[in-house]
């Protein structure tokens, strides 16, 4: 099939940028969206212009390299799926497909799709580790987690730190990531104990980044391509109350 | 303490403060519809009402104090919030779909909120302020009959209150969220905060619409 791709092209962080069409000949419907990339690319270099810059690693949907939005929608709105794993049989032929770099002040744009996601980093090395002496790995069942613990953390350390969310947000909140490093370690016993410093060091830095404030729109939940569930804002916002209480110092 | 007042004043903490103060807003809207529905029984029902909530005194007092400071708490915290929700955007999105979790209240609610607002400040001028200021002034049954007989006040009144029911609508569920007691993204408390809506804003306005249609209602 044939597209129209109306991609944002900015030399680097400080060019200015504006959208470029592209005509995609030849596309197979069994394409990713990446390989489609990679196929306008390729042609790109034969014409001796410049490729489109974006970022991608595993191209199986667990690194969070890539994601862009595409439509209007990151990773192009298909429910719980990266860009990497969008197949072009959801396109048809003739469309015109707009592919825009993650909005926010937090995030520059590098280089035409790829921004710069390290405040995510900053955030992580804030408070999201365990940093107390867990021991030696305990025997299987030595320390009893509940279930319910078990598939909330699971769930939360789905995240891949794609920023979807953040992208997605109308307020460019990072509260869907943020909870769910919290959660992810609050609910087990090995981070329980560090709570109240993790959720003030990791909100501080958050803010101090500055990301927007989360309003309870839902837009990241949706976006997300792990499926990250807003029930972790609430998990938050509790740990919050337990840090703002705390004597811990 | 200073860790505990950068807390307060963290997004998180600014958006608890947002949290209570709306909920008590909900409570007050609560109190306020109870006592209007006394409209139905009457000119003399409705201003028997008011006597006896003026002369409660001291405790009037004491709940206009926290009204005033549950008003300014809401309006300066949320400009504060937007102001900032609008600069960590930066560049706008040349197209930008929902993802299908806003809902008409959540995107309106910068809209409704000054709405509502600049209505409190009206509805204060109106039938509270004559009250507080001057001796003689008419009874508040009078004052009720004479702003809403007149269609453009009736259905400015109708229309705010849709507006109010809209805010009610996102804020009363994303109070819970905020602190941290909203078990899920739809849910009960999804569903409480749309009755609610719609129980403020189909009471309120038959009250008002009551009093624009029954001429006799308030004499």
């Amino acid at each position: 099939m044939e597209l129209t791709l109306r991609v944002w092209r900015q030399a680097g962080p400080n060019a200015p940028g504006k959208f470029e069409d592209y005509q995609a000949k030849d596309v197979s419907p069994d394409m990713s969206f990446l390989e489609m990339l990679d196929f306008v690319n390729e042609d790109l270099i034969r014409q001796g212009k410049e490729p489109i810059t974006f970022e991608h690693d595993c191209r199986e949907g667990i690194c969070g390299c890539c994601g862009t939005m595409v439509n209007g929608k990151a990773h192009g709105g298909f429910e719980g799926t990266t860009l990497c794993q969008v197949h072009m049989r959801h396109f048809k032929n003739g469309d015109t497909i707009i592919v825009e770099p993650w909005r926010s002040r937090v995030f520059p744009v590098l280089k035409d799709l790829m921004v710069d996601r390290s405040p995510f980093d900053k955030i992580l090395h804030a408070g999201g580790y365990v940093s107390v002496n867990v021991g030696g790995a305990p025997d299987a069942n030595a320390i009893p987690i509940s279930p319910n613990a078990q598939d909330t953390a699971m769930d939360a350390a789905q995240c891949i730190g794609c920023g979807a969310c953040v992208a997605a947000c109308p307020n460019g909140s990072a509260m869907l990531f943020v909870s769910a490093k919290v959660s992810h370690l609050d609910v087990l016993p090995q981070g329980k104990v560090e709570t109240v410093r993790r959720t003030r060091a990791m909100i501080a830095k958050m803010d101090e980044l500055g990301f927007g404030n989360c309003t309870n729109h839902a837009e990241c939940e949706m976006a997300c391509p792990k499926k990250i569930s807003i029930s972790h804002i609430a998990r938050a916002n509790r740990s919050f109350w337990r840090a703002l209480f705390s004597h811990e110092s | 303490m200073v860790r505990r007042l950068d807390m307060v004043l963290s997004s998180i903490g600014k958006k608890e403060l947002m949290a209570l103060s709306g909920l008590g807003f909900i409570g007050f809207l609560v109190a306020h519809l109870a006592g209007n529905f006394t409209i139905l029984s009457g000119a003399e029902a409705l201003d028997g009402y008011a006597a006896k909530l003026e002369a409660l005194g001291p405790l009037v007092w004491v709940a206009e104090a926290g009204m005033v400071t549950m008003a300014l708490v809401h309006v300066l915290v949320g400009i504060t919030l937007v102001v900032r929700n609008l600069q960590a955007r930066g560049q706008r999105y040349a197209m930008k779909k929902s993802e299908g979790g806003r809902t008409i209240g959540s995107r309106t609610m910068w809209l409704t909120g000054p709405w509502i607002l600049v209505f409190v400040g009206i509805h204060l001028a109106q039938f509270t302020f004559p009250h507080k200021l001057t001796e003689e002034a008419p009874a508040l049954s009078k004052l009720v009959a004479e702003q809403l007989s007149d269609p453009i006040w009736a259905g400015y009144y109708v229309v705010t209150m849709l507006i109010l029911a809209l805010h009610v609508s996102h804020g009363f569920w994303s109070a819970f969220q905020t602190l941290g007691a909203a078990p899920s993204r739809s849910g009960y408390l999804r569903d409480t905060a749309v009755l609610l809506a719609f129980v403020f804003g189909a009471g309120f306005s038959l009250l008002a619409f009551m009093v624009f249609n029954v001429p006799d209602l308030l004499k």
